[in-house]
């Protein structure tokens, strides 16, 4: 009996763990969901610094598009990039997103987050829109989602737009004048992603 | 003397043009490599002066911060209301001169925003949007001592709202008197040092995580600089798709 009440219990532990971080498939409330739970896990003064990193790089991984992400960023140059070389620089930023991101949502995690409403453009995307709302030492700040929904059950995060600027655009633009400056040489930018991850 | 004036101004604008048609056809930057050393000359000063001051200025009352930012959004009002009707958007000029008119009387010299209270819109305007409005483009980007970031559009634009637009910088700047009102360039130089420290203390986190973030800041700053000018012209919230054939 006892033996059955323990496997009980780590049975309900163990599905409490493995959906503990599964979110609606509605582009908006996903949205709600994911960034609440950040604030609140980024917020907790009980958690370590290395447990809210890993807390951060789980949900990234599991809803941010970064394979995509990787792919725009580097612009045209992806469709004439060897493979294997391809598949380096998409490791490569994929280290570097998750430490800049785990940056940016610590450096905004102390501020009150708010839905505005959401937008279907097309079968593909939702742009969800939000606010930080003001504090003492920030004014609001207005952040709209790119939501990819073609997986209408599993909506991915593509774009931040942060008072109307894309952070992707901004990151495509500044590995474009990398490229540009270092005669669209990939291995370049790929060491100073390194560069950066080891930083 | 008009005449010169006017031959002036014709020519920046061809001026600007041939640049421009240089510039966007090849997508490039007239000057980086100078840009690029201003551009670290800047962060220097933002390092040594803007920054400091704004932090101090961030830790003043929340009432003195939110009088300075609405004094001088206020008087930026003046710049926005011909380029709004240079563009022909007779409302949103109405709702800035009813904003002026407001805030200036009743809101105490613009310390205070009872136009906003009362929904009417303050949207800041200046004549590198309004020529972008027209369809000229933005042309060569380069970097400015203290100033930033511009491009020919946009630098040209100041010197001619400067000069002939803002009536706040013909009083101050060029010391012209208005209707009894007179200034100096002092007082031109301090609203634009109040409202630099201003946007500097709000955007504080932004800049912090930016520079942290960034693994080339110069071309990041610039990124944002052509989005943000992309957006105020086209009046527009910047969630354009330019995916392409990644969703395919």
């Amino acid at each position: 009996m006892k033996k059955l009440s323990l496997i009980l219990v780590s049975f309900f532990l163990v599905l409490k763990i493995a959906y503990a971080n599964t979110y609606s498939s509605d582009p908006q409330i996903f949205i709600k969901e994911l960034v609440n739970d950040a604030i609140s896990k980024l917020s907790d003064k009980n958690l370590t610094e290395d447990e809210k990193k890993n807390f951060v790089e789980k949900i990234a991984i599991e809803n941010v598009d970064i394979n995509a992400l990787s792919l725009y960023t580097l612009g045209e140059l992806r469709k004439t990039t060897d493979k294997n070389i391809l598949e380096k620089y998409q490791e490569a930023f994929k280290n570097y997103f998750l430490k800049s991101l785990t940056s940016r949502l610590t450096d905004y995690s102390s501020n009150k987050f708010e839905i505005i409403n959401a937008e279907k453009k097309s079968s593909n995307y939702t742009i969800v829109r939000s606010k930080i709302v003001s504090s003492d030492n920030q004014p609001e700040i207005k952040i709209d989602w790119r939501v990819y929904t073609k997986n209408p059950e599993k909506p991915l995060i593509r774009d931040l737009i942060v008072e109307g600027l894309s952070l992707a655009r901004t990151q495509k633009e500044e590995f474009s004048s990398i490229l540009n400056s270092n005669n669209n040489d990939i291995n370049f930018l790929i060491s100073k992603l390194e560069e950066f991850i080891n930083s | 003397m008009r005449f010169k004036k006017i031959y002036s101004i014709t020519c920046s604008i061809l001026l600007m043009l041939s640049v421009n048609a240089y510039a966007e056809t090849n997508n490039k930057e007239c000057f980086e490599k100078v840009s690029r050393g201003i551009f670290k000359f800047n962060q220097g000063f933002d390092k040594v002066i803007l920054k400091p001051v704004a932090k101090g200025y961030n830790k003043l009352p929340e009432p003195i911060r939110n009088g300075t930012s609405n004094f001088t959004s206020n008087i930026a009002t003046l710049l926005s209301i011909p380029n709004h009707l240079l563009q022909g958007e007779i409302r949103l000029a109405g709702h800035a001169s009813g904003s002026f008119l407001i805030n200036t009387t009743v809101g105490v010299l613009g310390l205070g925003n009872p136009a906003g209270l009362m929904g009417l819109e303050n949207q800041k305007e200046d004549l590198g949007q309004t020529l972008g409005t027209y369809g000229v483009p933005g042309g060569c980007y380069f970097v400015l001592p203290i100033l930033g970031p511009t491009n020919v559009r946009d630098s040209v634009g100041m010197v001619i709202d400067n000069n002939y637009l803002d009536p706040f910088a013909r009083v101050t700047w060029h010391e012209k008197e208005i209707k009894n009102i007179s200034g100096t360039k002092i007082d031109y130089l301090g609203v634009k040092a109040a409202s630099a420290v201003d946007f500097r203390g709000d955007n504080m986190t932004n800049f912090e995580s930016l520079e942290k973030n960034s693994i080339d800041l110069y071309a990041a700053t610039k990124s944002l600089y052509l989005q943000n000018r992309k957006n105020k012209i086209n009046n527009s919230s910047g969630d354009e798709d330019d995916w392409g054939n990644l969703d395919n």
